[in-house]
Formats: C-alpha cells, sequence, structure tokens
C-alpha cells in the first residue's frame, strides 16, 4: 500500500497539470458549445437559455451539406497535395547530415514566424488582377488579360498547401528520420531494389508520420476560415467561414454551436476510422 | 601470408583493398582470400576496420581501391541487392512491421518465388533455427536469442554461398551466447556455408573459426588457425589481444645453436639468449641476430616459478597475488623493474607465498620472440 501510495504523487505531479489545463480549456468549453448548440437564438443574436433543436433542423438543409462537400473536397485536396509534396522534401531532408537537415527544418519554418494575416495578405497582393503574377503572364503573352486568380478554389488550395505543409513535413521527416538505416540495408542484403524497399519497408514503416500528417493538414484544412475569407474572399462559403459568421456577423450562437457541433463530430468520426484502418496489421502496399 | 594455403579454392577475395573515411584510413591494402566452405572470422578491437572489411563484400560500403571478388566475379559495381551474399547484422534488423514469417520469407518473396514454395522453405529455415510456432509472433515479441535465429533463418533462405555475420551474438548473455556459438558452428558445417563472422570477443573466434584474420588498425596482422594463432603470435598486438599473455620486452644478446629435435620449434628455430630490464631469458626464434630488439611472448600456463635459477635464466620476481580457482590457480607476480606477470597452474599446493621471492624460467620453445622493429614498422 505505501509503495502505491508513494508512486501516486509524481504520477499526479506528472499529469496533473496538463489534466487541469485540458478540462479547463478544452473540455469545459467543448461541453459549453454542445450545450449553446442546443438552445435557442435571441431576437437580437446571443443566446437565449431555451432547450430547441431548431439549429440542428437548420442543419439538414441540403444546402449545408453542399457546403460541408466542398470543405472536404478542399482539405482533402490540401491533404493530398501536402502528402505528395510533403514525402519527398521530408524524404530529402531526412536524409541530409543532421546540421543540414536542422538548417533546413529553419528554411520551412520562417515563414511561420510571421504573422498569418500579412502572408495571406502578400499572396493576395502577389496573385491580384494588376499584381506581379498577372504582369508577367500578360507580358510574356501566355495570357492575353489578366487572369483573376483571387477568390477562386484554386488559389484557396495553393494558400492552404502553403500554410499548412510545415505541419505535413515535420512528423514525415521525423518518422523517415528514425528508420534505422540497417533495415533498409537488411532489404538490399535480401535482394530488394530501392523500390521494392521504399515500398515494403520504408513506406510501411513510416506511415505512423504520414497519419499525423494527414491529421494534422486534413482537420485545420477542414476548419479553417482566415485562408477560405481571404483568399477565397467569401464568395465561395466553406464550413469554417459559416462557423465564424454565425458567432460574428451573423450573431446566430446557437446555429454556429451546431456547425461546430457537427464538424467535431466528422473529424472524430475521421480519426476513428482512420486509426482503425491504420492498426490493420498487414498493410498491403505493393 | 593471407593465402589459402591448404584449403580449396577462394569463394572471395579482397586484392589490394583500401578504404577511407575522409581522412579517416580504415582498411590499409587488405588481401584476404576466404575458401569455400570455411568459418573465416575477422578479429579485433572496435575501430580495427573489420565491420567495414564485412560491409565492403556486402556491398554497404564501398572500396575506396582495390578489387573485391565473389565467387570469381568483380562485384565493385554490383548493388548489394545484386550480391549473392547475405548478411546477419548485428543488431538483428528484423522488420519490425513484419510477422516472423514474413520477415523470413521476404527474400523468397522478392523474387518473386512461388506461394507454396515459400511456404515450404520458411518452414524448413524455421525448423533448423527452433523457431517453428513462432510464425505470426511481431519481433518485438521474441527475445534476443530468438530474433538472432530468426535473423539467421532471413539469411539463410535465399542461399546464398557466402554468409556474412556481424557481430551476431554481441547483444546476446554469455550463456545464450555460448550455445548459439555451438549451434552457428553445427549449422556453418551442415549447410556447407562459408561464413564470414566478425566478432571482437577472441574467445568466441577461438570456439568457431576454420581461420582467424586478427585485425588491428585496418590491417590484417596475422591470419592461420586458431591453434597457431594462439601458439605462435606474430606481432606483440596478436600475442597480446588472444588470450592471455606476459610479454617481456628485451634485446638479442647471443644466438645459440638450433634446438635440438625434441624441441617443438624446428626448422631454422635457435637459442636466444635475451636481456630483460630485469633480467636474463631464454627463448627459441628465427632469423635474429645479436642486438634485435624482441618481445618474448610467455602464456601464463607455460610459465614456470622455482625457488632456484635455471639454465639460462635470471628473471627474480615475487608473488604479489594468489588466486584460486577451482582447478585453476592464478598467481600474479612482480618483476624486479615492476612489470606484473601472470602465471596459472593446476596444482594447489600451497607453495608460493605472497612476497615470497622466486625465480621465473620456462621451456624456450614454449615462447614466442617477435622482432620489435616489425611490430612498430605495422602498426604506423
Amino acid at each position: 500500500m505505501k509503495k502505491k501510495d508513494r508512486s501516486r504523487l509524481p504520477m499526479l505531479a506528472q499529469t496533473g497539470p496538463v489534466s487541469v489545463w485540458m478540462v479547463l480549456f478544452v473540455t469545459l468549453p467543448l461541453l459549453f458549445i454542445i450545450y449553446i448548440s442546443f438552445m435557442s437564438r435571441g431576437e437580437f443574436g446571443g443566446v437565449v437559455y431555451e432547450f430547441s433543436t431548431e439549429s440542428y433542423r437548420t442543419i439538414l438543409d441540403p444546402m449545408y451539406f453542399t457546403v460541408v462537400a466542398k470543405s472536404f473536397r478542399v482539405a482533402l485536396t490540401t491533404t493530398l497535395l501536402c502528402l505528395l509534396f510533403g514525402y519527398p522534401l521530408a524524404y530529402y531532408i531526412a536524409k541530409k547530415p543532421p546540421e543540414k537537415a536542422s538548417r533546413l527544418i529553419m528554411l520551412l519554418m520562417i515563414p511561420f514566424w510571421t504573422n498569418g494575416m500579412m502572408r495571406l495578405n502578400a499572396w493576395m497582393l502577389f496573385f491580384q488582377m494588376n499584381g506581379p503574377v498577372n504582369y508577367v503572364l500578360t507580358h510574356l503573352h501566355i495570357v492575353e488579360k489578366p487572369v483573376m486568380f483571387l477568390y477562386t478554389d484554386w488559389l484557396v488550395n495553393i494558400g492552404l498547401f502553403t500554410n499548412m505543409l510545415p505541419f505535413a513535413v515535420l512528423p514525415m521527416y521525423s518518422s523517415i528520420e528514425k528508420l534505422q538505416k540497417s533495415l533498409l540495408e537488411a532489404s538490399y542484403d535480401l535482394g530488394a531494389d530501392r523500390k521494392k524497399t521504399f515500398f515494403r519497408v520504408t513506406l510501411p514503416l513510416t506511415f505512423p508520420g504520414i497519419f499525423s500528417a494527414i491529421i494534422l493538414t486534413f482537420i485545420p484544412a477542414l476548419g479553417t476560415y482566415t485562408v477560405t475569407d481571404m483568399l477565397g474572399g467569401g464568395k465561395v462559403l466553406y464550413i469554417g467561414n459559416i462557423i465564424k459568421n454565425q458567432f460574428g456577423a451573423i450573431r446566430n450562437w446557437p446555429l454556429g454551436a451546431a456547425l461546430s457541433v457537427l464538424l467535431l463530430v466528422i473529424t472524430a468520426l475521421l480519426i476513428f476510422l482512420y486509426s482503425r484502418f491504420a492498426g490493420i496489421e498487414d498493410l498491403e502496399v505493393v | 601470408m593471407c593465402g589459402v594455403d591448404a584449403l580449396s579454392e577462394a569463394i572471395v577475395s579482397l586484392k589490394n583493398v583500401e578504404k577511407w573515411f575522409g581522412d579517416n584510413h580504415v582498411v590499409r591494402n587488405m588481401n584476404l582470400d576466404i575458401a569455400e566452405g570455411e568459418f573465416l572470422t575477422l578479429l579485433g578491437p572496435s575501430g580495427c576496420g573489420k565491420t567495414t572489411t564485412l560491409r565492403m563484400i556486402a556491398g554497404f560500403e564501398d572500396a575506396t581501391e582495390g578489387t573485391i571478388l565473389v565467387e570469381g566475379e568483380r562485384v565493385e559495381d554490383k548493388e548489394p541487392f545484386q550480391r549473392d551474399v547475405n548478411t546477419v547484422f548485428q543488431n538483428y534488423s528484423l522488420f519490425p512491421h513484419m510477422t516472423v514469417y514474413d520477415n523470413v520469407a521476404y527474400g523468397p518473396s522478392i523474387r518473386k518465388t512461388p506461394k507454396a514454395e515459400i511456404r515450404e522453405r520458411v518452414k524448413e529455415m524455421l525448423d533448423m533455427v527452433q523457431m517453428s510456432g513462432y510464425e505470426k509472433r511481431k519481433p518485438d515479441e521474441l527475445s534476443g536469442g530468438q530474433k538472432q535465429r530468426v535473423a539467421i533463418a532471413r539469411a539463410l533462405i535465399n542461399r546464398p554461398r557466402v554468409l556474412l555475420l556481424d557481430e551476431p551474438l554481441g547483444a546476446l548473455d554469455l550463456k545464450l551466447r555460448k550455445q548459439m556459438q555451438i549451434e552457428l558452428k553445427r549449422l556453418q558445417k551442415k549447410l556447407g556455408i562459408t561464413f564470414v563472422y566478425v566478432t571482437h570477443d577472441q574467445e568466441e573466434a577461438m570456439t568457431m573459426s576454420d581461420r582467424i584474420a586478427v585485425m588491428k588498425d585496418g590491417v590484417i596482422e596475422q591470419i592461420g588457425r586458431p591453434a597457431e594463432i594462439y601458439r605462435r603470435p606474430k606481432t606483440r598486438f596478436v600475442a597480446d589481444f588472444i588470450g592471455e599473455s606476459n610479454i617481456f620486452e628485451g634485446v638479442v644478446e647471443h644466438v645459440g645453436d638450433r634446438t635440438g629435435a625434441d624441441g617443438s620449434a624446428s626448422g631454422g628455430a635457435r637459442l636466444l639468449g635475451i636481456r630483460l630490464g630485469a633480467g636474463r631469458v631464454s627463448a627459441c626464434g628465427e632469423g635474429f641476430s645479436a642486438g634485435d630488439r624482441v618481445y618474448v611472448s610467455v602464456r601464463p600456463e607455460s610459465l614456470c616459478v622455482s625457488r632456484e635459477k635455471a639454465e639460462g635464466f635470471d628473471l627474480p620476481a615475487s608473488v604479489t597475488d594468489t588466486v584460486y580457482m577451482g582447478t585453476l590457480t592464478k598467481i600474479l607476480l612482480r618483476t624486479a623493474d615492476g612489470q606484473e606477470v601472470k602465471y596459472s597452474r593446476f596444482e594447489q599446493e600451497e607453495d608460493l607465498r605472497e612476497s615470497m621471492g622466486v625465480y621465473l624460467c620456462w621451456q624456450p620453445e614454449k615462447a614466442v620472440v617477435i622482432p620489435a622493429e616489425a611490430e612498430r614498422g605495422e602498426s604506423r
């Protein structure tokens, strides 16, 4: 008994602060959001504390379904782009000697030390009708008239991709970097060439990194509103913008909360499905 | 010096192989022929280039200069996956995401062998290393010894003509290591595959090998059968590294007659009178003349201790420690110039007490005389 008591204190000291933090700043706000989503909307915005399922009935409107589907598409495209470009980049960095690798990682991170709004504004200036991109394109006679880049899905995707890339690269980098060189050597030794070794050893063993990269890019991309607001100009609607608008301009908090819950359920479901899928023992990759 | 001598044709040959890692000269002008079916051990302290040599044969490292032949074919331009050699790695390197079965089946499945044949061969391999029944386990559910067995099965399933083993038993505890040594040796004999084995454990090398190549600083100091290396070390390093040895430094004082027929050292060996810092001794050696600086190496079990001077000897010492170890008694002595001398014997007479003054001697043909110049020249 005595031994047990002694071991309990350090455990509490280790997990206590984090638990308090999580309860105060994650669990409680989350419960509050769920609570609000079942309340009624006040006449002049805000929340009236009367039970109502009106918000959820509103969501059933097909309009919201299209928005969710569209948000999914953009998030999925972003994630795929991040994996497609991020994995080779992560691989390249991981194969460099440590000092060089940390320098490359820093280069990757530098844009993130600038303000996000400023970065997005720079993107907008860069791609606007009389911006440098259109200037070059028209003067090289690649296009006749300046192209309307702004407020398109295309630009939103590019914006999200550049925004999320480091979050995809970092976990994949650490996964690839941790991969023991001798496992690759063992594979070569047994007769597998580089391609077979990649698909049968490297890829399955770096899957945890890929999984983290997917989670870290897909979920933020699904709920984002800054990128979509600025580069999409609010012209194209995504679920993130709608939620933001409900809490902001439109002041329909219960609907915003209900949409948040919807987003939460979808992401939770995805993570669940994904972890189940990732837990499958034998991933047939070839 | 490194020829295959009486053994059959070489299956692996290294010719003038050099390896540099930047400014680090790891392997120096190595010439080595490994005979088909032999168990050859590369033995040496860490950093002597033994693992690098093995990795060059496997193809994981390129030789900076020189040629490597496997089955008579040059392999410098071949990738590891194109070479017909397989490796057992020091840390096992089993694929952690695959079961024991898939690990062992990896080689043949890469070669698109029919599934039924793979199943048969995996079974055969696992039977051979006594690991049947573990097919569905993952490597992290196995003990060190079991992992090692799987690693051996995985490396042998491709039926290589040469198996390279890089300190395969290094991570196992002593008892298991001894057991695996015997099993590996038995396996090698049964399969008739050439084993190239890397270790820093001289006892392990002695137990298992047909031939041992003792390496130091990227150079093979001596290559030969275990008994030969033990009895006739050619350099001070080999004498010191293989087993226990007392090494005295001295100068040849006079060269005597050829040793008699009763001496085990035949041929041109002569009886040498050698002056040490703390006395005078005799030993048999070949090709020495008066004034040569030499090392005299004597095994603890070849030493004699008596109260009187023996003929040709005048080496006083005093007993510092006696340790009874069951059948064996180990006695430590110290010469007049402070050198510690190890002496071991089977009799347990308690005639030697601490701080007792005695004289050391040995049968001259049991000592090995090593030229001091050659030693310095080779290790530069």
